[in-house]
């Protein structure tokens, strides 16, 4: 049972979740400072989505190269809601198809990491290589004496299973449904590159662990949330307190010229204590008694040709790459429906990492997550907003901050990038 | 099933001792939790002790990573303090229910047990809802009579967290 199950009104009970193609669909009077309810609760919108977005011209993180480094490696993943395996080649190349058995459409791939040297669907024990392609069908010819089998004219090669384009950069695996999607450079463009790069070029990840969890709300809050600094400085008291990120310090919400990516940047302030000082009386997230008991959860070991302390990228549609101090990972966005979404954690340090830098990133660990103190503070608001915008008759919000400018900017008490993002939202959608 | 805590020959009365003196630390343990106390909840800890809450994904493939990770008390304390004076979240009650707790290891480096746990969460107006399931692998010393947790590994099951885990287990 998804926990979007557990709230009074059940899926499906309130108009706005029931609004179908016949509906007109008119973005708000006042351009992008409004967000109408009904991106996040609409099925026909959430539809819209899936073939548009995820299964249109975009690259869908699916896995990193670190987690299947030798030939018959395989990962379980997804591109949208879309199951999906990831397999390295025999001749090292990564390639990615749906887990749908070609012939009676059985999900085959259960397992969520593994070696094979080939894939064979249960049922019928069709045979699939590394690449996606038929190689054996049981009983093709039938049996003899008796007839049967498949006609003179079935060809294996017309029946693989269905093949995703694939993109590695920097050992991150990208996949798409659409053929028309750009080069991956050109697709984040050389903004997002930059701090993308500051994590993963010329680094050999290791993996550290994983965290799944279903978040209540539509999956288009939690890039909202990423590109909302004003909410960082004010919900989370472990920023605010310990000044991770403060108003008014060095801070940047940077856009790709789409506005669909964004990094949202912070540089922890070498004075800690006047920089929380002058904003302090704004913020009641502020605690002045809370000291750590253990301050080495906290320290940040400088291993990074950057000058922010704290880069979160969010890579239209479904990657967030986090660097918030020394602890690293990404998240995988799966849309669950218009008011769920499933998220994929993999945290992962460096292979050059020694052990007490591995136990250094662990311990950081616990800011983030579905156990960390930014990362459950994010997942509680992020379930307010879905369950407000489904069970209140009221029809939307308000993204006034900043005015009515778009994607980059300095300030942090500002929503241009969550009205960058819309802005592309709109044409790519047709809304 | 996890890595240190193999099943070796206990004397037999020395086990059930044991483990009747593990269910109370238990039941006290989720006591003081259920009732919202999670300010006392270091002191069932050692000064060294280490607490993790994982995947059994992780635990199975050796991987070090914690939903929540503390090598010391005062990780724990710092956690503590947290949860109950800085953290935003839904009011929520917990119950854990502990039960099939198996004595493996009892000598001089302390005891060893496995438990299964279940946690049912109930938040301000939805049905109460089986949180997670998991496992318990502690070892136990004893300081001034009293046992405590020098090793606490949470592992669940429970593949899917329903939004977050706030409270510990």
């Amino acid at each position: 049972m998804f926990s979007v199950n557990t709230v009074i009104g059940q899926p499906g009970s309130f108009a706005k979740e029931r609004l179908d193609e016949s509906h007109e669909y008119k973005w708000p009077e006042g351009g992008l400072q409004y967000i109408p309810d009904w991106v996040y609760t609409s099925p026909e919108i959430y539809q819209r989505e899936i073939r548009r977005i995820f299964h249109g011209p975009t690259w869908n993180f699916v896995a990193l190269e670190a987690e299947i480094p030798n030939p018959g490696d395989f990962k379980r993943s997804y591109v949208g809601p879309t199951p999906v395996v990831v397999t390295r080649d025999s001749d090292g190349a990564v390639r990615v198809f749906e887990n749908r058995c070609a012939h009676r459409g059985a999900e085959f791939c259960r397992t969520q990491r593994g070696n094979v040297k080939e894939f064979v669907c249960p049922y019928h024990q069709w045979s699939y290589d590394l690449q996606g392609n038929l190689q054996g069908v049981p009983f093709k010819r039938g049996v003899k004496g008796e007839g049967g089998g498949m006609p003179k004219d079935f060809r294996n090669e017309d029946h693989g299973l269905l093949k995703l384009d694939v993109s590695t950069l920097h050992g991150v695996v990208f996949a798409s449904f659409s053929k028309d999607v750009e080069p991956i450079e050109q697709y984040l463009g050389p903004r997002i590159l930059k701090d993308f790069e500051v994590v993963f070029k010329e680094r050999r990840l290791r993996i550290l662990g994983y965290y799944r969890n279903e978040l209540p709300g539509n999956w288009k809050l939690y890039h909202e949330n990423l590109k909302d600094p004003y909410h960082a400085t004010l919900l989370h008291s472990f920023l605010v307190t310990f000044g991770l990120m403060v108003a008014g310090s060095k801070n940047g919400m940077i856009a790709d010229a789409t506005g669909r990516h964004g990094t949202l940047a912070s540089a922890k302030p070498e004075d800690v204590a006047a920089a929380v000082g002058a904003v302090k009386g704004e913020m009641r997230a502020y605690r002045e008694d809370f000291k750590l008991a253990d301050g080495r959860f906290l320290q940040y070991v400088r291993e990074f040709d950057s000058p922010w302390s704290v880069t979160m990228q969010t890579i239209w549609p479904n990657l967030i790459v986090q660097r918030e101090l020394n602890t690293l990972g990404i998240r995988h966005i799966v849309p669950n429906g218009p008011h769920s979404m499933i998220m994929l954690w993999t945290m992962f340090g460096y292979e050059t990492d020694d052990e007490e830098m591995v136990r250094h990133r662990l311990r950081q660990g616990n800011l983030m997550g579905p156990s960390g103190f930014l990362g459950l503070e994010d997942n509680e608001a992020i379930k307010f907003v879905q369950e407000g915008v489904r069970r209140s008759p009221s029809d939307r919000g308000v993204v006034k901050l900043g005015g009515d400018t778009q994607g980059s900017t300095n300030a942090v008490i500002d929503e241009a990038a969550i009205r960058g993002m819309y802005a592309y939202y709109r044409r790519t959608m047709g809304l | 099933m996890y890595p240190g805590y193999d099943m070796t020959p206990v004397d037999a009365r020395e086990a059930r001792e044991l483990r009747m003196e593990i269910e109370e630390f238990h039941a006290d343990y989720c006591w003081t939790l259920d009732c919202g106390d999670v300010e006392r909840w270091p002191d069932y800890f050692t000064d060294d002790a280490v607490y993790r809450i994982t995947a059994r994904e992780n635990a199975d493939a050796g991987l070090p990573v914690g939903l929540v990770y503390a090598d010391s008390k005062a990780m724990i304390r710092d956690r503590a303090f947290a949860l109950k004076h800085t953290q935003m979240y839904a009011p929520r009650s917990m119950q854990h229910f502990v039960s099939n707790v198996r004595v493996l290891q009892a000598g001089v480096a302390g005891v060893k047990a496995r438990s299964n746990y279940l946690l049912l969460q109930t938040l301000v107006d939805g049905p109460t809802t089986l949180h997670q399931a998991g496992r318990y692998y502690d070892t136990f010393v004893r300081a001034n009579g009293r046992l405590l947790l020098k090793e606490r590994q949470c592992v669940y099951d429970t593949v899917l967290i329903a939004n977050d885990l706030v409270l510990p287990v």
